[in-house]
């Protein structure tokens, strides 16, 4: 059966294709209909490959398609590799992306491009699918570039608006910059390794031992391409304005494709990571710095998916800190319930808008409890789980990374917990403000206030019931759990070399666990009473405030050093280098001929005299040479 | 005989077509270079069974014979002429352009010339197919081109002339170093050029190169090109840019690296900072450019200097990647020249800041211009990836700090190509977009070949590669 895996890929893509070539001959609904029934068919098939991993005996499966590329030493075969954290993989892509497909059939109806956007949409998933099956590197890179595509296109969907193409420009320069670093982590491992295939590194790799050079340079690299797509410092900017695309391609985004992909790729090298302790601890920084600056941005936004995309950064910083700690599993246990809890914020954010008729600044909401009961109670559900709060699933996910991160180094804990509270905070000020108090909207808005369709409220109820259960496969033994996820994944990550860990007693996991969950309560209700009758603030904040209000002013500082000297620095070269030096030595040196040419021209001016002179001279040059030199 | 065929038929037709009525030259044209094309195809399955060479008396007291022959570099190049060709007169069906049989004729002479450049395996007919190819492209520019046109033309035409006399220059020295009674064969050059010194194979390097570079061109021997590309008619550009820039790409690899190694070694950190010196600049400069067929001369500066600073780095790797990229490039660049001059028929337009909304007013010109940017781009599963990722792996392999700088243009192309994009495609459409209509039947068949072209060979890149392997494989015997 592992042999069909390419089924998985197939029906997406064929889905881009009807959905694209047809988008204006087919009705809506066979557009919706294929769209979304490509992409279960890919979640049924993926289902089926999950079950027959469970069974025991199951190894990892290479499946061979074709030799994309095979020069000389240099051999790259177009092969998927099936094994358990691909699988974890494409149930994540596939099942929280078929509903947000299911969600946009309705939520994009009444949209003029909705074959495109469909066709765009099974295109995110097939590269994204391609990308977690790809056997060795640049397969990997294939499906790595075509999400950064795919971004792009959704996020400039509404493609009249100027201000949303140049979000989508952005996206995809900083994936780009990205991009280069990964590559040139490529080139180095081909110089050294001639193979990009996963196993033949990772075997090479490991014979080279802890601690080698090369393996610091490829791993930076690697994690250079990682940080500008999993939106990390300093290649964070562009996620939050990715949002200018339709809500549910942010819930797709964020959630079930794209940012994940550097996770992926890190857990995925994890053999090449572990034998790097020094880059280790890179990413646990990078994760830790931009899980607290993206935190302290979210505080204080007032655009419902700038404070989520925010919030998105903060949660792949944790996800970061936890792959430098060495926890593999528990990142991936947290990218599982992030897309669960996130995917439900955005699409329930969507559902605001919507009966909010485009409507995005909180500080107009408010008081929505009643108008839009479902959307409210899975809203609070996900708030809960990203705040970390027992028993829903991030609290699990979150406190496996926490917990890693004491054992690695207990001041790693202590700030992840800081930036975890902030989360709470955070959050909880977004749902009092926009499902509480009073609503602060104007009356003509107040009128169309309504309840999303099913359509659009079964996807919210299912992410719901997910985002609560989806952590209990990941309960830790301390909590008497059986930790089912990271057993399953224990294969995959057991193939590098064990990091050594200091085992913590299961006590201290337990009062690790305890403090954390006893402190965001606490922040909850203090949230609560801070923001559950909120009064719009007129002034502009000051100090602080103001810094994290606008956004630490890292846009403006990335404005002034690159976006702006560019065209400037082209302008400066065309106007002082290209036309006067190099285009003025070329014009300069026929225009010397030109000279050179009218002034000899005067030599021939018809005096005999002056000729006979020049023979006679030219005679005598001519037999001195002769005389002394020959 | 094949091989002769191939430059026979675009010649022969070509002086026929300044016989024919006005009417019957276009169909005429397109006619002759669909029967090349199928003699194309037909070399290249047969190549599996040995190429088929010819080899007749030409200038015997000279020491100068018609050979001709053709290897996997020499086939791959044929193909991408034959394939331009026929895409650029159904992309120009239905643009009439004055005194047709001569113009028609002189694209089927140059067509030939450039064959013979191809194919040619012995230096002096090399030298004669390379101002064949060169003179009726200065006849179309000057007589079918913008207003500027004369200036320019002539600038072309000098510069690119003073190039080939320097290579005239190298090749009668050469010849006059081959051993026995002189000749002009390729083989005989190759053992003639590396018996030399090494500082002689370098002064012969520069000639060569020089020639060459001026052709691709190299930075800074370019500034005659986005002067021309925009004074040239669409087709013409079209043929400047796909084809005969690589003949300059060509002849680095046929002439120049197996015949004076020492002096490329000598040189080839002088080249490869040119190269990449270019790219960095060319990538830069596109990013400003307010006319699309100056910004798209830009950036194809830039992607021939990276073809340039991959032949320099010694490596099969790379030189594959060079190879492959040859083809890939001349079709992505046909798109885009294709859909600057639908643009200028449709919306009398090439300024960038006067388009805008064309994704509303015609989408399946956008779809296409889309597809055909991401080739430019290079992004995977685009015949762009293949070339350039190959590339990228030589030039790692010669230096990283020859590679990390000449990577900066994987940003750079997306910026300046996707500034571009947002301010053509998207927007909402102004007074020269708006109502504009969409592809005609020519252009979409014509677009249609290409993009279907630039995705087939972007996921199945192997069977052209496995033709450049055999002429990297015998190079770098040579080395």
């Amino acid at each position: 059966m592992v042999q069909y895996v390419w089924l998985v890929l197939l029906l997406p893509l064929l889905g881009f294709l009807v959905t694209g070539i047809w988008r204006n001959r087919l009705s809506k609904t066979a557009i919706a209909m294929t769209g979304c029934g490509t992409v279960l068919g890919s979640f049924l098939v993926s289902c089926v490959l999950f079950f027959q991993a469970l069974a025991p005996g199951f190894r990892s499966t290479q499946v061979h398609l074709f030799n994309f590329i095979s020069v000389g030493t240099l051999q790259i075969p177009f092969d998927f590799q099936v094994d358990q954290l691909t699988l974890v993989f494409l149930l994540i892509i596939t099942g929280v992306g078929f509903l947000i497909h299911l969600y946009s059939a309705s939520y994009m109806r009444t949209d003029a491009g909705y074959g495109r956007y469909f066709s765009y949409l099974n295109l995110f998933v097939f590269s994204m699918l391609l990308l977690v099956l790809g056997a060795n590197y640049v397969i990997l890179f294939i499906g790595w570039e075509g999400v950064g595509l795919c971004s792009y296109l959704l996020i400039g969907f509404w493609y009249d608006r100027n201000d949303f193409n140049q979000a989508a420009k952005k996206a995809f320069i900083m994936n780009r910059i990205g991009d280069l670093g990964f590559l040139i982590g490529l080139f180095l491992m081909i110089s050294r390794f001639s193979s990009v295939s996963f196993g033949e590194v990772f075997a090479q790799a490991s014979a080279l031992g802890t601690h080698s050079g090369v393996l610091v340079a490829i791993t930076l690299l690697l994690l250079v391409g990682a940080v500008g797509k999993s939106a990390q410092i300093p290649l964070y900017t562009w996620l939050p304005d990715a949002m200018a695309g339709p809500t549910p391609v942010s819930a797709l985004i964020h959630a079930a494709t794209m940012v994940t992909a550097g996770i992926y790729m890190i857990a995925r090298s994890h053999v090449l990571y572990s034998l790097a302790p020094a880059t280790l601890n890179v990413v646990a920084l990078i994760g830790l710095a931009t899980a607290i600056l993206a935190a302290s941005i979210a505080l204080k936004q007032y655009d419902i998916k700038k404070v989520l995309a925010y919030s998105t950064v903060s949660q792949l910083g944790f996800m970061f800190l936890g792959l430098g700690v060495g926890a593999y599993g528990a990142a991936v246990f947290h990218v599982m319930t992030h897309a669960f809890f996130k995917a439900l914020l955005f699409l329930g954010a969507g559902s605001v808008i919507h009966a909010l008729g485009g409507e995005q600044d909180i500080r107009r909401m408010g008081g929505l409890r009643r108008k839009l009961p479902v959307t409210y109670w899975t809203f609070l559900v996900a708030c809960l789980a990203i705040s970390g709060i027992p028993p829903f699933s991030g609290f699990f996910s979150k406190d496996a990374i926490l917990a890693a991160a004491y054992r690695e180094q207990p001041l790693l804990y202590y700030v992840g917990l800081a930036g975890a509270l902030m989360t709470a905070f955070y959050m909880f000020r977004l749902f009092f403000i926009t499902f509480h108090g009073d609503f602060r909207g104007t009356e003509e808005s107040a009128r169309h206030l309504h309840e999303s369709p099913p359509a659009m409220t079964i996807p919210l109820v299912l992410l719901a019931l997910l985002s609560f259960l989806g952590g209990w496969v990941g309960i830790p033994s301390s909590l008497g759990g059986k930790d089912l996820l990271g057993n399953f994944l224990a294969p995959v990550f057991r193939g590098g070399p064990a990091i050594p860990m200091p085992v913590a007693g299961g006590n201290t996991d337990l009062v690790l666990m305890i403090v954390a969950a006893a402190l965001s309560i606490a922040v909850v209700f203090w949230t609560r009473s801070l923001y559950r009758q909120y009064k719009a603030e007129t002034t502009p904040g000051r100090g602080l405030v103001r810094w994290l209000e606008h956004k630490w002013y890292v846009d403006e500082l990335y404005d002034f050093l690159f976006t702006r000297p560019l065209p400037r620095l082209s302008n400066w070269l065309e106007r002082h280098v290209e036309s006067p030096v190099i285009d003025g030595a070329v014009n300069g040196m026929g225009r010397m001929v030109q000279w050179g040419s009218r002034k000899i021209r005067l030599i021939q001016s018809g005096q005999v005299g002056l000729y006979i002179f020049g023979m006679v001279a030219g005679a005598i040059i001519l037999f001195l040479i002769a005389f002394f030199l020959i | 005989m094949g091989t002769v065929l191939l430059i026979l038929i675009p010649l022969v037709t070509g002086l026929a077509a300044f016989l024919i009525p006005g009417k019957a030259a276009k169909p005429w044209a397109l006619v002759s270079s669909l029967v090349t094309l199928a003699r194309v195809c037909l070399s290249i399955s047969g190549s599996v069974h040995g190429a088929s060479g010819a080899d007749v008396s030409w200038i015997p007291q000279l020491g100068s014979r018609f050979t001709v022959g053709l290897d996997g570099m020499g086939l791959v190049l044929c193909l991408l002429n034959a394939v331009v060709f026929p895409v650029v007169f159904i992309a120009n069906w239905k643009k009439d352009y004055e005194r047709p049989s001569s113009f028609y004729g002189l694209m089927l002479l140059s067509q030939a010339g450039m064959m013979g450049v191809f194919t040619a395996m012995d230096a002096l007919l090399f030298y004669a197919f390379w101002e064949l190819a060169l003179i009726p492209v200065y006849f179309l520019c000057s007589l079918w081109g913008g207003d500027r046109r004369i200036r320019v033309t002539f600038k072309f035409f000098v510069y690119t002339f003073l190039g080939s006399l320097l290579m005239l220059a190298g090749i009668i020295y050469l010849y006059f170093q081959t051993p026995g009674a002189h000749s002009f064969s390729y083989q005989a050059f190759v053992l003639a050029g590396r018996a030399l010194p090494a500082t002689v194979q370098g002064g012969l390097f520069w000639l060569f190169f020089i020639a060459f570079a001026v052709k691709m061109p190299v930075f800074p021997f370019h500034t005659w090109q986005p002067d021309t590309y925009e004074q040239s008619p669409t087709p013409v550009t079209i043929i400047l840019s796909a084809v005969m820039v690589k003949m300059g790409v060509f002849g680095l690899i046929r002439w120049v690296l197996p015949v004076f190694p020492e002096g490329v070694a000598h040189w080839s950190n002088v080249a490869m900072i040119l190269s990449v010196t270019g790219i960095i600049y060319a990538s830069v400069l596109a990013i400003r450019q307010g006319d699309l067929k100056r910004m798209v001369a830009y950036s194809s500066i830039a992607h021939v200097g990276l073809m340039s600073a991959a032949i320099f780095s010694h490596n099969p790797i790379g030189l594959e990647g060079v190879i492959f990229q040859m083809f890939s490039h001349g079709i992505t660049i046909t798109g885009m020249w294709v859909v600057v001059g639908i643009f200028e028929s449709k919306s009398h337009t090439r300024q960038i800041a006067d388009l805008g909304g064309v994704a509303r007013s015609a989408p399946g010109l956008a779809i296409a211009f889309m597809i055909i940017c991401l080739g430019n781009i290079a992004l995977p599963l685009t015949n762009g990836f293949v070339g350039e990722f190959l590339m990228f792996t030589g030039l790692y392999q010669f230096s990283p700090w020859a590679m990390v700088p000449a990577g900066l243009a994987v940003i750079l192309v997306a910026v300046y190509i996707l500034g571009m994009l947002q301010r053509v495609l998207f927007g909402k459409p102004g007074e020269h977009t708006q109502g504009m209509k969409d592809l005609g039947t020519g252009e979409y068949i014509a677009l249609g070949i290409l993009v279907v072209l630039i995705i087939g060979f972007g996921v199945f890149p192997q069977p052209l590669l496995d033709l450049a392997h055999g002429t990297t494989a015998s190079l770098m015997a040579y080395f």
